[in-house]
């Protein structure tokens, strides 16, 4: 689509407005659509000029309450791809609703990938233990300049991230005749479920600690820590009948979670997964099954099963 | 404490609680918090020692996913406010930072509550989408920004005027059986939000490569970079593919004569 066939274009002014706002993409931080307010409130002033009527306004704002979750920098170059996506749609490209919300999502398991351990498990702490040992010493150098190294590099990050990620969203849509459009969105799709089946994997977490069965390991099968020899010889010993299979305790417990990893690992999540999709789908209030999970939490832990 | 220092470090609280959430200027890390605290109150040496303390314990606390990490911004404001009520100087740094771990439990409990009240904010963010009302969905991510401040900004206030020991004795008599249900309930709300947006993306075409995401997440050495490098091939993958029958199929029927014929009979 030529630049000059435009009937609106976001400007830069208007980009920066909507990265300034990314700033509060956790504030409204929630168990049922997590980022969805703050995502929301960010892309407004998009949604503002690319919209003019009101149903396509609300129709937008309806579009960017989904669900949303990622590390909250590298939110920026998915709202980048977000806004061309946006602005290609507003000046009458195709755009379906399936291709944006495909491409968030998508996007938002990889880079939450990137983005943790960059930020979190790397930057952070070096940052933080710089200013830290300083400030033990008593140097309030160390406060200031954590401050100010994180927040120049996290802002620098942030805007020019979005920039690229608008630049890349546009060349997507430019070659409309080639079905490059349908192409993204199907590929988008398929990686979004592909990322949400392995996000149910890892980050639901459930796990039975009810014990199954104990097994009484068998005679000269576990290590006799009574009768080791004494001293550095002892643990030389216990170390190479460990090497050797030996089990550290005389008896073995088996848990409810063992049994049902070894089937497949996570299949509780899954199915937990799926009870959620079928009781939304019954118009069962989000809210109501939290609720009721928190409880289950409490209550299994206090009977032993959780 | 004067009453110009009990407004500042009620300032310096409700900002800590916010960034507790928002995780973007870092006001709520302890080398930050305790700074601050230690200003506005002029304990700032034994404030600053304290901050970079704790900061040591709490370098790996991070919000990873829908998993809450132990909540550095109570952990920071409080143990700050009984440093400093404490009034012992750099001697009472150690106590200071042996009531933070509790009180960062306490905090992750305090985010977990209103994480849950801004359910029912974002529902009136719906609703006011429905109107294309723009000023009330600013107006409600404010709001719950701020309802994430006064987490950190009340309990600091209410710690200015209780004697320390009262709060520490009601730390430590916090059930077990509560907080670690409620963190093991946390472990599986997660799936709600999961289940919405499978909901709304799912298609008989796509659901296989949910499963086959699932599955290979349980190979723990695959990260999720990885993962996504996995999902980008398997869907170009089947992308070529589908085009390749398409084609195919518009030129010469199937070009598979059993196909052919058993098209014939239908």
């Amino acid at each position: 689509m030529a630049e000059e066939n435009k009937k609106v274009a976001l400007t830069v002014a208007d980009r920066r407005a909507v990265m300034l706002r990314s700033t509060f993409l956790q504030g409204s931080w929630n168990y049922e659509r997590m980022q969805n307010g703050g995502w929301c409130y960010a892309i407004i002033p998009a949604i503002k000029r690319l919209y003019t009527t009101k149903e396509e306004q609300s129709a937008a704002l309806k579009r960017h309450l989904e669900f949303f979750n990622t590390q909250p920098y590298v939110a920026s170059p998915v709202m980048g791809v977000t806004l061309a996506l946006e602005e290609d749609r507003a000046n009458g490209a195709p755009v379906e609703d399936q291709a944006i919300q495909g491409v968030k999502i998508g996007m938002m398991g990889p880079l939450a990938g990137v983005g943790d351990p960059v930020f979190w498990f790397t930057l952070r702490p070096i940052l933080a233990a710089l200013g830290a040992s300083l400030a033990i010493s008593g140097n309030i150098i160390g406060p200031i300049l954590f401050f100010i190294l994180w927040n120049v590099f996290r802002m620098g990050f942030m805007w020019y991230t979005q920039e690229f990620g608008y630049k890349v969203g546009m060349e997507i849509t430019k070659d409309l005749s080639g079905g490059l459009l349908g192409k993204v969105t199907k590929v988008a799709s398929i990686l979004g479920m592909f990322i949400l089946g392995a996000l149910v994997e890892r980050w639901v977490s459930i796990n039975f600690v009810l014990p199954v069965s104990t097994i009484t390991n068998a005679e000269g099968s576990f290590i006799d820590w009574a009768n080791l020899p004494a001293g550095a010889e002892g643990i030389h010993t216990a170390i190479s009948q460990f090497a050797g299979g030996y089990f550290l305790e005389p008896t073995r417990v088996t848990t409810l979670q063992d049994n049902l990893n070894s089937l497949i690992p996570g299949f509780v999540p899954l199915l937990l997964t799926l009870l959620c999709m079928r009781l939304l789908k019954k118009n069962v209030s989000p809210i109501v099954i939290i609720l009721c999970l928190f409880l289950v939490g409490i209550l299994g832990h206090v009977i032993g099963l959780l | 404490m004067s009453g110009i220092s009990i407004i500042l470090v009620f300032i310096v609280a409700f900002l800590a609680g916010v960034e507790g959430i928002l995780d973007e200027f870092e006001f709520h890390q302890p080398l930050v918090a305790c700074t601050l605290i230690g200003l506005v109150t002029g304990h700032l040496p034994e404030c600053l020692m304290l901050g970079g303390s704790l900061q040591m314990i709490a370098l790996g606390w991070a919000n990873i996913g829908a998993a809450v990490s132990p909540d550095a911004a109570l952990a920071a404001v409080a143990s700050a406010i009984i440093l400093v009520l404490g009034n012992q100087g750099t001697k009472g740094v150690d106590t200071a930072i042996a009531v933070a771990v509790p009180l960062a439990v306490a905090g992750l409990f305090l985010t977990m509550i209103v994480r849950t009240l801004s359910v029912a904010v974002v529902h009136r963010m719906d609703k006011a989408a429905e109107d294309a009302n723009f000023k009330a969905i600013e107006i409600w991510q404010l709001i719950a920004i701020a309802l994430q401040g006064l987490r950190i900004a009340i309990p600091a206030m209410a710690l200015c005027f209780i004697p320390a020991d009262i709060v520490q004795g009601f730390l430590q008599s916090m059930p077990a059986w509560l907080t670690e249900g409620m963190s093991i309930g946390g472990g599986m709300v997660v799936a709600v939000g999961y289940a919405m947006v499978i909901n709304m993306m799912a298609t008989p075409e796509v659901w296989p490569f949910l499963i086959i995401g699932f599955c290979l997440a349980a190979i723990g050495d695959l990260t999720l970079i990885a993962l996504g490098a996995i999902g980008v091939c398997i869907a170009l993958i089947y992308l070529k593919l589908s085009e390749n029958t398409g084609v195919a199929g518009a030129a010469a029927g199937t070009g598979d004569p059993l196909g052919d014929i058993l098209d014939d009979y239908e």
